[in-house]
């Protein structure tokens, strides 16, 4: 009971963080939003690897490669692709 | 020591993940931001290397190798245009992860997670659902923003009702696995069925919609990692699966706002024509006025404030570029250019400012709904490109009007409004826009990008 008190406490405290952080992002910057912090959603990808790297059962470790692949996918495309945005953004000045 | 190590690098990683958000707050600090975001993520893989479990690296090594080539290929190639889709697909990636490590946690859990039973068989169903549900829901968004998939079902109460008992069904098999644990089956079933409840709920919105739901299947992907943190017992999970989920909150609050509908609204209503709407004869009989591109270019000739309402249309066109010579041009002739971006102008949130940053366009030229509206009796020309229902006065004046009370660009205010439209075809809506009749309304048919080039051609020559 009291791991989940306490990853209930990380919880909600997070997304209050989230709120306060994110309600100062502007407009102009939604899709990079998006498109990052659905990168940072990739951090499954720490799960993933500890299921990929067991040998037993070999089906836990099939499905951990497969978790692995997806959230990798989700993590480097997701930085990559705010990263090809945000230097749009960046490169110009009126 | 090991796990506590491990676990100390994993809050450095959420607090990089925290100030890398907060960087994306300004265009000045978000590349840094971002990368801030990029190294907690690599921090966070190589602490987890560290983990005493893992036996074998072969299959990590693969697993990190095949799906960081697949991102990046991905990442690098997709067109700006294409962009919605593709934040919808990486998604649902991001979902079907958590679903997939939610499995193996129930399948093995020794070697994964120390959390207590009862917390690792609530938290796997509710991954479970969460994940599979944003996996095929984000896979749906993807094929229709693509244009694979055309069919679009208006939802129904037969509708509502599957996906009611669909929702029942999920949730008494996590009932059932949390009693059953050793029914692995039951897990495959929970996925089955969330999968089918992600299509159903996604399949039915369309086009103008679609922001909503990739904000909201963000969300989701947020929440499922955040599942999967109770699962594992994972802190670093839990964080950043919440800021995420607050972050796509947030997003599909601002998008329904922009749209004055609730978020049940767009995910089990219909927006069509209703009875009372006028009917698109009797608005434009006789009263809409068009011209060719050099007689609106006469019109460009002595404008002085010219403000640029770009819609879906000039994505479809990829007109961004030409859109913004145009404004070059009109610059060089001292006229001053602004841009007015409706929130929900696209298919995804920001989708304009992304289009027209690709196309060099300083983004202090850019202006929100709130900040522009009252320029508009300033500006000579109002240019709409691709736009309709967000500059539809209807949601102003008509309180019949299935889109009544939407906040619009008031573009029918400036001294003359062009449309540069295929025809008089309605938007989303499906409703007549009053704005197309109005008597400083110039209609210039043709393609985006073409009727813009022959704008350019024309003011040149004069």
């Amino acid at each position: 009971m009291e791991v989940f008190i306490i990853s209930v406490t990380v919880f909600v405290l997070a997304i209050f963080v989230g709120f306060e952080v994110i309600t100062k992002v502007p407009p102009t910057l939604h899709t990079p939003l998006m498109s990052g912090s659905n990168a940072i959603s990739g951090i499954t990808v720490v799960g993933a690897i500890v299921a990929a790297g067991s040998k037993e059962p070999v089906i836990a470790a099939v499905l951990g490669v497969g978790a692995v692949i997806m959230a990798t996918i989700n993590v480097v495309g997701g930085f990559l692709v705010t990263n090809r945005m945000l230097l749009m953004f960046k490169k110009k000045k009126s | 020591m090991g796990t506590n190590f491990i676990n100390l690098i994993y809050l450095v990683a959420a607090v990089c993940f925290i100030f890398g958000l907060k960087g994306l707050t300004s265009p000045r600090t978000a590349p840094r931001g971002n990368l801030l975001g990029a190294s907690g993520m690599l921090l966070a893989v190589l602490a987890t290397l560290l983990d005493q479990h893992i036996l074998t690296f072969q299959l990590i090594i693969l697993g990190l190798v095949v799906g960081a080539a697949i991102g990046a290929y991905l990442a690098i190639t997709v067109q700006m245009t294409a962009m919605p889709q593709m934040v919808a697909a990486f998604n649902g990636f991001g979902g079907g992860a958590s679903a997939l490590v939610a499995a193996t946690a129930l399948i093995a859990p020794g070697d994964l997670t120390n959390v207590p039973p009862i917390q690792l068989y609530v938290a796997s169903t509710a991954s479970g659902i969460i994940g599979a549900a944003t996996f095929t829901g984000s896979m749906i968004a993807w094929a229709k923003l693509q244009g694979v998939l055309r069919w679009q079902p208006t939802s129904d109460v037969l509708q509502k009702a599957s996906n009611t008992s669909l929702f029942l069904a999920a949730l008494a098999l996590a009932a059932y696995i949390v009693n059953n644990p050793a029914a692995i089956w039951a897990y495959w079933v929970l996925v089955a069925v969330a999968s089918v409840l992600g299509v159903m709920l996604t399949v039915p919105i369309g086009g103008a919609d679609m922001p909503v739901v990739i904000a909201l299947l963000n969300s989701y992907s947020g929440l499922a990692a955040a599942a999967t943190g109770f699962v594992l017992g994972n802190n670093v999970l839990i964080i950043a699966g919440s800021l995420v989920g607050a972050s796509g909150l947030i997003l599909t609050n601002i998008m329904c706002k922009a749209m004055n509908r609730s978020l049940s609204h767009v995910l089990f209503g219909t927006l069509g024509p209703t009875a009372e709407t006028a009917s698109a004869d009797e608005v434009y009989e006789g009263k809409v006025k068009s011209a060719s591109a050099e007689e609106a270019a006469m019109i460009f000739e002595t404008a002085r404030l010219v403000i640029i309402v770009p819609g879906y249309g000039m994505a479809v066109a990829q007109a961004q570029h030409t859109v913004r010579d145009l404004a070059n041009l009109l610059q060089e002739r001292g006229a001053e250019v602004q841009y007015a971006i409706h929130p929900v102008a696209g298919r995804m949130p920001g989708h304009m400012n992304v289009l027209l940053a690709e196309a060099d366009v300083p983004y202090d030229q850019l202006f929100a709904l709130e900040q522009i509206n009252d320029s508009f009796p300033e500006a000579d020309i109002a240019l709409v490109i691709g736009a309709n229902d967000v500059v539809n006065p209807s949601a102003r004046e008509d309180t019949s009007s299935p889109i009544y009370g939407m906040p619009i660009l008031d573009v029918d205010k400036a001294q003359t409004v062009m449309i540069i439209k295929r025809s008089l075809s309605p938007g989303f809506a499906g409703i007549p826009n009053p704005l197309f009749a109005a008597p400083n309304a110039l209609m210039l048919y043709g393609d985006g990008k073409e009727m813009v080039r022959e704008l350019i051609a024309a003011l040149r020559e004069q």
